[in-house]
C-alpha cells in the first residue's frame, strides 16, 4: 500500500517546526509503523535529505522510548499498543497519516519527533522508591503479601514511563504516571511506611516541572499502551488525603 | 600469555566469604573523595551505581537512552533464578552452581559461578524490599516456575515482565541516590573512548547525543555495564541501540575480549516475516513450560493447516530426543533441534523456517483461563505481530540471536586486565560459559551490581590516590580529538550506502557463516567477507547531517564501524575453537546423532583476545579452566 505522511519537522529545541509531506510507498501490512518510517528515512538519506528523527529502542513495546502522536492519538489509538507494536495492517492504501511528537510544555522538543521527558525522571527522584539499603533486608517471604494486593501492585507497576498519558491529557497532567508508582508502592507493605511522604513529594515534583492538574478526562487511560487504569488516580487521591490527615 | 583469573583457592563453599574478608576496604570518610563512572544503567549498571552511591562514593552514571529506566534489561520476560528452595523440590546453592556450570557446557569459572549462586538469594530479598511485585500465591508467598536446563522450580517472576520490574527496582534505587546527590545521571550520552593514563583506566570520552558535544569525564574507576553484542547479526532480539561500541572502545585500548564466539541463539522467537524487518521479537522461554514443540513428520504435510495434521503425524522432536528434559531442554540444544527440523525441510510457515509451539494440550489440561493468566501478555504480543491467535492455532517460532556469553575478560573481582576498568553483567564473560541458562542473565546483572562490585571496587580504590588524574590531563584532550576525528571521517565519506543497508549486509554474513552451525569453510568465508565489507564501509558509507546536532544516522554508523572490527574477532575465535560447546557449534565436531562434542583436552580454557588494530592479527591469551567441584562430563539432557 501507499500512504501520504504529514510529519512534524523541527530542527532543534528553539527552531520553528512545521508539518512536511512525504510518501510512504510499497508498505507491507506485516511491517511495523517504525519499519515503515525506517523505509521513508532510507529514501530521504539517499536523496541527501535529513531523515526524520524519532525515539525508539526495544521495538517490542516495553522500553517506553517510542513516542509519536499518530492521527491525533498518542501511540496511534490501538488498544494497549505502543507505536513500535502498531502494525501497518491497520492502515489502508491511500490513507493520510499525521505524525507529531508528544505535545506538552513539560516535554520540550529535542528534534522532530524526539522530546525531553526528563521531567518524569524528576518525579521518580522525588520519592518513587522505598528507602531500603543494598543488603540488610528481610527474607522475601518474611512479609506475606495477599494475592489481591500483589496483583494490584503489579497492575500499577506495568507503566513503561513513555509519557503517552501526558501527551493525551488536555492539561498535560502526569497524574496517571505518578499514580501508578504511588499506588504500586502503597499496595505493598514494603512501600506503606513512606507512603505519605512519597505521595506529597511526587505530586509536588510534577507540579514544579510544569505538568498540569488532573480534571478527570480519562484520555490518559485510553492512550496508555499498558492499560494503566485511572482507578490508580483515585488511589493516589486517597493516599494524598490520608497524608494530609497525618495517617 | 597465560591469564590468571585470581580466583580464591580452597573449599568453594567459603571462597567468596574468605575473599570478602581478604579484600581491602575504603573507610567511610574517604569514600566521598573517589569518583566512579558507571556506563550503562541496566540491571548491572543501575544496581552498581545505586549501591556505590549509597556507600558514599561520587558516582556519575551514563546511558544512551533518554532515561536510565529504558536499558534493555527491561525486555527480559520470564524470570530470575535463585536457590531459595521455597518449593522444597531439592534445590540448593550447590545445585544452582552445578546447573549453571553444566548448562554453560563447562566453559565458565567455578568460583565466579559459585558466588553467583550464593548471592542469588540476596537478590530476591533485595528486590522484594524495593517493592518489585513478584508473583505470589493465594497465601501470600512468592511463587516459582520452571525454566530450561533445570529440574527444579527456582525461577521468580513478575508476569511476563520480570526484567522490567527488576530494572524499575534498580532504577528506583538509582533515583533515590540521584536525589541524595551521590549519583549524577547523564542520559543520552554514548561512550566513545576509554581514557587510560599509565595503563590504568582514568576516565571516558562521551558524545552528548542531544547536542553532539564531545565531553570528557574523569573517574578513579570506570565500570562498564554496557550489555551484549548480538546486534552484530543485525536481526536479533536486542534493542536497536544495543552495540559493542563501549566494550570495543575499551578493547581498542588494550582490554582483552574473551570468548566472543559464545553467542546465544534463543529458540523461541517470532520467525522473520520479510526483508524490511528491523528486529526479531523474543517469546519468553517460560512458554516452554506448557507449550509443546513439533513439526510434521512428513515434508508434504508442512503446508497444511496445523489442526488438520493428526497426532500420529506430528514429530514432537524435543520430547523424542530428550525425554527427561523434553520441551525444557537448554536453549542451545532447543535452537539447534529447531534448525535441524527445518534443514530437514519439515519447517512450517513462510519460507519454512519455523516450528510449532502448541498449547492445545495445556489448554485441554488446565483451561484457557489459566494459560491466559500465565502467558496472556505474550499471546497478545504474538497476535499483534503475526495477526494469529495462539489460543486457537499453534504459535510459530524460530531461533534468533539473543545474548552474548562472551564479553570483556575480567578476573574474579570483575576487573579487566586494565587496572581500574571493571566490567559487569552481559558485557563481561564470566559466569555463563558457552551457554546461558534461562533466567540467569537477570541474576548475574543484579549479582554483579548489588553484591559483587561494591566489595571488589574498594579493593582497587584502596591502593590509589583519589582524583589524581582529572580532565586537564593531556590524555583527555587526545582522546576527545581522536573521537572528533573519527566523527568527521564518517561524515566526510558521503558514499552511497546507508548504515542500515551495510549493517544488514554484515548481519547476513554473520548469520549465514557464524550463526547456529559453523564450519571451517563458513568461518573462512566470513573472515574474507568481513574485512572487504569494512573496507567498503570506509569508502561508501553515507551519513547525513552534522556532528554538532542530534544525529541518529551518525550514531548508527559509529556503532556499525565498531561491529565491523569486532565481527572479525568473533569469527576468528570461532575458527580457532575446534570443538563444539554450548552456543558454539562446529559441524566438524559432533557425535553421530548430531550432539555437540567438546574437546576438554585442548580447549578447556577461556580465550581472551588482544586487539592489535583493524586488519592485524589479534593475539590470543588463554586462561585455563579448572574443575575441582564439578566433574567434566558430557552434557546430557536425555
Amino acid at each position: 500500500m501507499n500512504l501520504k505522511l504529514f510529519v512534524w519537522r523541527q530542527s532543534g529545541p528553539n527552531a520553528k517546526g512545521k508539518l512536511e509531506q512525504y510518501e510512504a510507498k510499497n508498505v507491507s501490512p506485516d511491517q511495523s509503523f517504525l519499519e515503515m518510517l525506517d523505509d521513508v528515512n532510507e529514501d530521504l538519506i539517499k536523496k541527501g535529505q535529513d531523515p526524520i528523527a524519532f525515539d525508539h529502542d526495544c521495538r517490542e513495546g516495553i522500553c517506553g522510548m517510542c513516542s509519536q502522536v499518530i492521527n491525533g492519538v498518542p501511540h496511534g489509538g490501538m488498544e494497549r499498543t505502543t507505536v513500535c507494536q502498531l502494525h501497518m495492517r491497520v492502515f489502508k492504501d491511500g490513507d493520510a497519516v499525521y505524525i507529531e511528537p508528544w505535545r506538552a510544555t513539560a516535554f520540550p522538543i529535542v528534534k522532530d519527533l524526539v522530546v525531553d521527558r526528563s521531567g518524569l525522571d524528576r518525579i521518580m527522584e522525588a520519592g518513587g522508591y522505598t528507602s531500603c539499603h543494598t543488603g540488610g533486608v528481610a527474607d522475601g517471604n518474611a512479609l506475606l503479601i495477599g494475592k489481591k494486593d500483589a496483583d494490584n501492585a503489579m497492575d500499577a507497576a506495568e507503566c513503561i514511563g513513555c509519557g503517552g498519558c501526558v501527551a493525551a491529557c488536555p492539561n498535560s497532567s502526569a497524574m496517571l504516571f505518578t499514580s501508578a508508582k504511588v499506588s504500586q508502592l502503597a499496595y505493598l507493605p514494603q512501600g506503606k511506611v513512606e507512603a505519605a511522604a512519597r505521595v506529597r513529594a511526587m505530586t509536588e515534583a510534577a507540579l514544579n516541572d510544569g505538568f498540569g492538574n488532573c480534571t478527570n478526562h480519562y484520555e490518559c487511560q485510553a492512550a496508555c499502551p499498558k492499560g494503566i487504569n485511572v482507578r490508580f488516580i483515585s488511589k493516589l487521591n486517597r493516599e494524598y488525603i490520608k497524608s494530609l490527615a497525618g495517617c | 600469555m597465560i591469564l590468571d583469573g585470581k580466583c580464591p583457592t580452597g573449599p568453594i563453599e567459603t571462597s567468596w566469604d574468605r575473599h570478602r574478608f581478604d579484600m581491602k576496604l575504603v573507610n567511610p570518610s574517604n569514600k566521598r573523595k573517589f569518583k566512579i563512572l558507571v556506563v550503562g544503567t541496566g540491571l548491572a549498571g543501575g544496581a552498581a551505581a545505586a549501591s556505590l552511591g549509597e556507600l558514599g562514593y561520587n558516582v556519575v552514571a551514563f546511558c544512551y537512552q533518554d532515561s536510565a529506566r529504558r536499558a534493555h534489561s527491561i525486555a527480559a520476560q520470564g524470570g530470575i533464578n535463585a536457590a531459595k528452595n521455597y518449593p522444597n523440590d531439592g534445590d540448593s546453592i550447590f545445585r544452582l552452581f552445578y546447573d549453571t556450570i553444566k548448562g554453560g557446557d563447562f566453559r565458565a569459572r567455578e568460583a565466579d559461578v559459585w558466588r553467583l549462586a550464593q548471592v542469588s538469594n540476596n537478590i530476591i530479598d533485595q528486590c522484594v524490599a524495593q517493592g518489585v511485585p513478584f508473583a505470589r500465591d493465594y497465601a501470600g508467598y512468592l511463587d516459582n516456575r520452571s525454566f530450561g536446563g533445570a529440574q527444579v522450580s527456582r525461577t521468580f517472576y513478575a508476569r511476563g515482565q520480570t526484567g522490567q520490574q527488576l530494572l524499575l527496582g534498580a532504577y528506583s534505587a538509582l533515583c533515590r541516590q540521584v536525589k541524595a546527590k551521590t549519583v549524577q545521571m547523564m542520559a543520552r550520552r554514548e561512550m566513545l573512548d576509554l581514557v587510560c593514563v599509565d595503563g590504568e583506566a582514568k576516565g571516558i570520552t562521551v558524545r552528548n547525543l542531544n547536542t553532539g558535544e564531545i565531553e570528557s569525564h574523569w573517574g578513579d574507576a570506570v565500570i562498564l555495564a554496557t550489555g551484549g553484542y548480538v546486534n552484530v547479526f543485525y536481526l536479533s532480539t536486542n534493542a536497536m541501540g544495543c552495540s559493542v561500541t563501549a566494550a570495543w572502545k575499551a578493547a581498542k585500548k588494550g582490554a582483552y575480549f574473551a570468548n566472543p564466539c559464545y553467542t546465544q541463539i534463543h529458540p523461541t522467537c517470532i520467525p522473520q516475516h520479510g526483508e524490511h524487518q528491523s528486529k526479531l521479537t523474543l517469546m519468553s522461554e517460560s512458554l516452554r513450560n506448557d507449550g509443546r514443540c513439533w513439526v510434521p513428520k512428513r515434508k508434504e504435510d508442512c503446508e497444511k493447516p496445523a489442526h488438520t495434521i493428526p497426532e500420529e503425524d506430528r514429530d514432537y522432536y524435543l520430547e523424542r530426543k530428550y525425554p527427561s528434559f523434553g520441551n525444557l531442554a537448554p536453549r542451545d540444544i532447543a535452537s539447534r533441534a529447531a534448525k535441524e527440523q527445518c534443514d530437514d525441510e519439515r519447517g512450517v510457515g513462510p519460507g519454512k523456517r519455523g516450528v510449532y509451539l502448541d498449547y492445545a494440550a495445556a489448554i485441554a489440561r488446565v483451561g484457557e483461563h489459566t494459560i491466559k493468566e500465565r502467558y496472556g501478555n505474550l499471546f497478545e504480543m504474538y497476535e499483534k505481530i503475526t495477526d494469529e491467535n495462539a489460543y486457537k492455532q499453534p504459535m510459530r517460532i524460530y531461533p534468533a540471536p539473543h545474548y552474548s556469553m562472551g564479553g570483556l575478560w575480567v578476573d574474579y573481582n570483575c576487573m579487566s586486565n586494565i587496572p581500574g576498568l571493571f566490567v559487569l553483567g552481559e558485557a563481561n564473560f564470566s559466569v555463563h560459559g558457552a551457554n546461558r541458562l534461562g533466567a540467569s542473565a537477570l541474576m548475574q546483572g543484579l549479582a554483579d551490581g548489588y553484591f559483587v562490585i561494591p566489595y571488589t571496587v574498594a579493593n582497587y580504590l584502596a591502593r590509589i590516590t583519589p582524583g589524581k588524574i582529572k580532565e586537564d590531563h593531556p590524555e583527555f584532550k587526545k582522546s576527545a580529538e581522536g573521537v572528533k576525528g573519527e566523527i568527521n571521517k564518517l561524515l566526510s565519506i558521503n558514499g552511497k550506502k546507508t548504515p542500515s543497508e551495510m549493517h544488514r549486509e554484515l548481519g547476513k554474513i554473520m548469520w549465514e557463516n557464524v550463526g547456529m552451525a559453523r564450519s571451517k569453510e563458513s568461518l573462512t568465508t566470513a573472515l574474507k567477507q568481513i574485512p572487504a565489507l569494512r573496507e567498503e564501509f570506509w569508502k561508501n558509507i553515507k551519513v547525513t547531517g552534522s556532528g554538532a546536532e542530534f544525529n541518529q544516522q551518525l550514531e548508527n554508523a559509529g556503532r556499525l564501524a565498531d561491529f565491523l572490527e569486532f565481527a572479525e574477532i568473533l569469527a576468528k575465535d570461532a575458527l580457532v575453537r575446534e570443538e563444539s560447546c554450548g552456543g558454539h557449534f562446529r559441524v566438524e565436531h559432533q557425535t553421530e546423532d548430531g550432539e555437540a562434542m567438546r574437546d576438554d583436552q585442548n580447549f578447556c580454557y577461556a580465550a581472551a583476545w588482544e586487539f592489535k588494530g583493524a586488519g592485524k592479527e589479534p593475539e590470543l591469551h588463554k586462561e585455563p579452566l579448572k574443575f575441582e567441584n564439578v566433574h567434566l562430563a558430557v552434557r546430557s539432557y536425555k
